[in-house]
């Protein structure tokens, strides 16, 4: 591509002005940007000074690593690998047992998955690959303003909207008509496992819908052409020619969703009843490792009941940093690897 | 080829389209407008039901009162309002810089292994619980000292850092090189390019992590609930236990009085009104973004 602003020979470049002392005010003012003394040393300072907020990033994570493991020592010591695994709670007598939090924390995330897989990739895949193109912007704005609302206001909406609604209509209608499987049992009082699984799926569709919408809208659009061009119907071609090659990327969507399900304090503190136990009906009330945190972390008395609660704490981070990293790494592969190949 | 990779799996012979296969295809349509209808049914109804409540609920008392003793009607969350924007300051303050430095390093000297690892840990710090971010703030700030401002906003400021960190990273790479190579080229050295020539192309960009930084920290409760405690009265020091919105809707919320639960309802109102701004600004800034050449 020939460059017209290339300086042809027979123009020199601007030369400096012999005799003109330039002192370093006039320099400024007039052009700042010129100005070339100490630029050595500044730039060695800014790159240093840039450097120090990034290490500042890595170090903040260390800290916290630091903090909970030097926090949990006490715990550990007392109680081992038994703490996990054993479901006693009781302050006063100084035993704890993390089981009843962490079957809570699983119950309610799964719970949660179970409604909010299906609605939040069938919302991507319709306004990735059947509604109108006019509706696709508004759509997905709408759904990600789910994501925008506080956790605590969703706590609110559960107290005052979701709970009412469940004990009186949904609940008696799930005990009559799935009463034998155990999971409906009890009395129907609203608060509990199933008011927290419902209210993490709304709270997690936002992000397993987008992030799946992501990944489809990187399947390239000569897999659809090449599937309808078979004959396929529009579902054939999405289920064929886009979910087969994008199942990688909404696993990863799916896990994003768990990691933010099991970190999620306010509004799972404020519907599911807050009571230690391990029970299999959904409608029992249920503790999970956030909410225990909420509510007694600022009251505990004690150091080991201190340190028993920061080694929840310790779990917690170490679920969801599992969990988030197995997420990234399969919608990376998805979005930034090689296009995935469904299989023969 | 690209071709020749993405092989195109299909049952072997497509049958003519029949009426189940037709069936099939209008079913599944069926089922992802139902899914649609039964994901924005909650929208609707967190929205209806905050708007119905909390425009009804605000009055000029509880824009301008403190909290009444325990159970009396009246009052109002004005210092929970200011100590909300009291602590958010705090957490913008610390959060900022880091979070935009950060980018800077990982966008223009961030190509080596250093950087891929700065990237790492801000992915995973963004993915850390809130709550557990209060405990650590409160191991640090608050065991020994007492609970305060400080200690909320810094907790805050933590979970702003990843989210700033990473957009004005993408925000300064999307700044095409041919800008600063000619900055370079004037001899203008890197530092003030950076900052007079490629921070500045993409400021708009910026700003819009800021603001969903924001946006995202101005509603999290679990951090302060062991940091910045709550307040009932006035408080405006940094060393102090400071009212937050967030803090008094909970409370508010599980308390069993009828007034209070009116009163997070205006609360909650009051905090979405502020969110939502945020994130308006955000889209009606994006959309109108500098970002037209790059």
């Amino acid at each position: 591509m020939a460059n017209p602003a290339l300086p042809r020979p027979d123009m020199p470049g601007p030369q400096p002005v012999e005799g003109t002392k330039v002192t370093s005010v006039s320099a400024h003012r007039v052009a700042p940007l010129l100005r070339v003394s100490g630029g050595e040393i500044r730039d060695v300072i800014f790159k240093s000074v840039m450097m120090t907020c990034g290490l500042a990033v890595i170090g903040v994570l260390a800290l916290i690593v630091w903090e909970l493991i030097s926090g949990s020592g006490l715990s550990w010591h007392a109680f081992g690998l038994r703490f996990l695994g054993t479901s006693d709670w009781d302050p006063v007598n100084e035993k704890f047992g993390a089981l009843p939090f962490i079957y809570g924390t699983l119950v309610s995330s799964v719970v949660a998955l179970i409604i909010a897989v299906p609605l939040g990739v069938g919302v991507a895949v319709f306004t990735t690959e059947m509604c109108p193109r006019a509706l696709r912007g508004p759509l997905s704005f709408f759904v990600e303003l789910l994501a925008a609302i506080p956790s605590v206001i969703y706590g609110l909406w559960g107290i005052f909207v979701l709970v009412p609604l469940l004990s009186g209509y949904v609940q008696p209608l799930l005990a009559k008509s799935l009463g034998w499987t155990g999971l409906f049992d009890g009395a129907p009082y609203g608060y509990g496992m199933l008011a927290a699984g419902i209210i993490l799926a709304i709270m997690i569709i936002p992000i397993i819908s987008s992030i799946t919408r992501e990944v489809l809208m990187v399947v390239p659009q000569h897999q659809r052409e090449g599937v309808l061009a078979l004959g396929a119907t529009r579902w054939e071609m999405i289920r064929v020619g886009v979910l087969r090659n994008a199942r990688a990327g909404i696993v990863g969507a799916v896990i994003l969703g768990l990691g933010r399900a099991l970190g999620e304090t306010m509004a799972v503190t404020m519907v599911i009843g807050n009571k230690p136990e391990i029970t299999k009906s959904l409608f029992a009330p249920g503790y999970t490792m956030a909410s225990v945190l909420a509510n007694e972390f600022s009251e505990a008395t004690g150091d080991v009941y201190l340190s028993a609660l920061v080694e929840i704490g310790l779990a917690l981070f170490v679920v969801t940093i599992i969990v988030n990293a197995l997420a990234q790494l399969l919608v990376w592969t998805v979005t930034r690897g090689q296009p995935a190949r469904g299989h023969a | 080829m690209p071709e020749a990779t993405n092989k195109v799996v299909v049952p072997a012979g497509m049958p003519p389209i029949t009426w189940r296969r037709r069936l099939m295809d209008h079913f599944m349509t069926g089922v992802a407008i139902l899914t649609v209808v039964l994901v924005l049914a909650p929208l609707v109804a967190i929205f209806g039901y905050l708007v119905y409540r909390g425009v009804g609920s605000i009055n000029w008392a509880f824009l301008t009162q403190t909290p009444k003793p325990v159970g009396e009607p009246g009052g109002g969350m004005a210092n929970a309002i200011v100590g909300s924007l009291l602590i958010l300051g705090i957490a913008s303050v610390i959060g900022v810089p880091f979070g935009i430095g950060a980018g800077i390093y990982l966008a223009e000297f961030g190509r080596n292994r250093f950087g891929s690892a700065i990237r790492f840990t801000a992915d995973v710090l963004n993915g850390v619980p809130s709550i557990v971010i209060g405990i650590v703030a409160w191991a640090i700030l608050v065991r020994g000292h007492g609970f305060s401002a400080l200690a909320g906003g810094v907790a805050l400021s933590i979970m702003m850092v990843p989210t700033i960190c990473r957009t004005t990273e993408e925000m300064l790479l999307l700044v095409p090189q041919a800008l600063r190579e000619a900055a370079y080229g004037l001899g203008v050295p890197r530092w003030r390019t950076t900052l007079s020539v490629t921070l500045r192309t993409a400021t708009s960009g910026v700003i819009t992590g800021v603001m969903l930084a924001f946006a995202r920290v101005a509603g999290e409760t679990a951090p302060l609930l062991f940091t910045a405690l709550g307040n009932t009265y006035w408080s405006l020091r940094y060393d102090q236990p400071t009212a937050a919105l967030p803090l008094q809707i909970y409370v508010y919320a599980n308390s069993p009085y009828e007034d209070w639960h009116r009163q997070a309802w205006a609360g909650s109102f009051v905090l979405i009104l502020l969110i939502v701004t945020a994130v308006a600004a955000v889209r009606y800034a994006v959309r109108r973004g500098t970002f037209g050449t790059a």
